[in-house]
């Protein structure tokens, strides 16, 4: 099943002068068609809009040095 | 809900000394080419260093430069709109000998505040500048007339922090490393940025409160810096709001901090550049009201708004609001979309003109317009405009 769904596509339509814009830009690179040209673009697109879900990651002892200047300002409690 | 966005173009800037070099760097600086600074450059200086104006590391150098100019972007491609540059006289650089790859010490009031590797001195062109970046060679525009007393030079270059200035409101002074981890601590995923440079009338509290019925908080975020003749003084500001909040706001979904810059007046491209230093601090969404960051009639009412179109990159939303207004009929503040009394005798607009004019008299203004609380710090200070 799993292999199954793997193998489908689905089309979504692009203007035609972008198209033509990709078919260009791709020649000589490593891409064998427009289509996977924009497969890369969107899975890299998405993967960094994931990357900037992420929360800013501090150490603790950072983020506790922090803590203490915000509860000296009264900023927590 | 969104999460809190990563810093702009993917990494908060760092470049403070720690303590133990400090100590050291100080004593280099008595070695160095001292050059003197502004207070205002003094205050973005800290901005570069601890964050706020990330990703830049320091003066615009002479490609990101035009690149904000023309494409409103860094060289990188990476939204940024404002430049911000370092001005030099020619006399400066042949009487100190100034050439580009030496190191040099910025420095306030002959006090070392930080270093800076001279990676570029360039001319540049004051006209084109004004004109792309407030739309105007008007030298009434304050932002024009500050441009062309700069000096004839820029130098561009990476600095490191060595020491801050004083600061009146360190109170309220928080940089995006501690926005960040109070957002967090306070479980909030989505924060929207409120920019003002008033104290607030009604309005603006409507505004407000309507943008956090959409999100986890608010960050209030007066800026306080060089102003023009008549905004309100920075201490008015903040007062102000400490009366507002204290009495209607939910304290616990509400956070009060300044921005420490000077207002530029740009128009469209300073609101842009707020909500990237919004984004810096870890805000979700910002709020663009009516004339965001104008000044006179240079900027159409909503071109703020417009201009945003252009950014699909910036990693911020932006809120639009129409003007507010106080509706008798509707009892209760309305927009233009809103209410059917729009054009009528029954509808009230917070006249900051109007305001200024009540306060000074002493006279507080009704409460459909600004809280008597409100009015009465303001009233309390005398005058609470920039003379």
């Amino acid at each position: 099943m799993d292999e199954e769904k793997s193998k489908k596509y689905t089309t979504v339509s692009i203007p035609v002068q972008l198209y033509e814009k990709i078919k260009k830009l791709i020649e000589g690179t490593g891409f064998k068609s427009v289509s996977d040209y924009v497969t890369f673009v969107l899975r890299e697109v998405i993967a960094s809009i994931e990357e900037e879900e992420k929360e800013e990651v501090f150490t603790k002892e950072e983020e506790e040095k922090i803590k203490e200047r915000l509860r000296a300002l009264g900023y927590i409690d | 809900m969104p999460g809190i966005p990563k810093p702009h173009g993917g990494r908060l800037v760092e470049r403070v000394l720690s303590d133990k070099r400090r100590l050291m760097a100080i004593e280099e600086a008595r070695e160095l080419i001292g050059l003197e600074i502004s207070r205002e450059v003094a205050i973005d200086l800290e901005n570069i260093a601890r964050g706020v104006f990330s990703p830049l590391e320091g003066f615009l150098t002479r490609n990101d430069y035009e690149a904000v100019l023309d494409t409103m972007r860094l060289e990188d491609d990476t939204p940024w709109t404002i430049p911000i540059v370092l001005d030099i006289s020619e006399e400066e650089i042949k009487e100190k000998e100034i050439s580009e790859g030496d190191e040099v010490v910025l420095q306030y009031s002959s006090t070392p505040i930080a270093f800076m590797n001279v990676e570029e001195i360039y001319a540049w062109d004051k006209k084109r500048h004004v004109v792309k970046v407030y739309k105007t060679d008007d030298v009434n525009h304050p932002g024009v007339a500050r441009t062309y007393e700069m000096k004839d030079r820029l130098i561009g270059g990476k600095i490191e922090l060595i020491s801050s200035i004083k600061n009146p409101f360190e109170k309220y002074t928080l940089w995006p490393k501690e926005t960040r981890v109070l957002f967090k601590h306070k479980g909030w995923r989505s924060i929207a940025a409120f920019q003002t440079r008033n104290a607030p009338h009604m309005g603006h509290e409507y505004v407000q409160k309507t943008a956090l019925t959409l999100t986890d908080g608010l960050f209030i975020n007066p800026l306080v810096g060089r102003k023009k003749k008549g905004d309100f003084k920075d201490e008015a500001i903040l007062k102000a709001y400490e009366v507002l909040i204290e009495k209607y706001y939910p304290k616990d979904r509400v956070v009060l901090a300044v921005l420490r810059t000077e207002m530029r007046y740009a128009g469209p491209r300073e609101a842009v550049f707020h909500a990237i230093l919004r984004k810096n601090f870890g805000c979700t969404h910002f709020i663009v009201g009516r004339d965001h960051a104008g000044v006179g009639n240079y900027y159409g009412p909503y071109e703020a708004h417009e201009i945003f179109k252009e950014f699909p990159d910036l990693g911020i939303e932006p809120i639009f609001f129409r003007e507010f207004f106080y509706c008798k009929i509707c009892l209760g503040y309305m927009n233009e979309k809103t209410c059917p009394h729009k054009d009528t005798e029954y509808v009230i607009r917070p006249s900051g003109t109007k305001i200024r004019e009540m306060i000074l008299r002493g006279e507080i203004p009704p409460k459909e317009v600004m809280r008597p609380e409100v009015a009465r710090v303001l009233i309390e200070f005398g005058n609470p405009f920039v003379e």
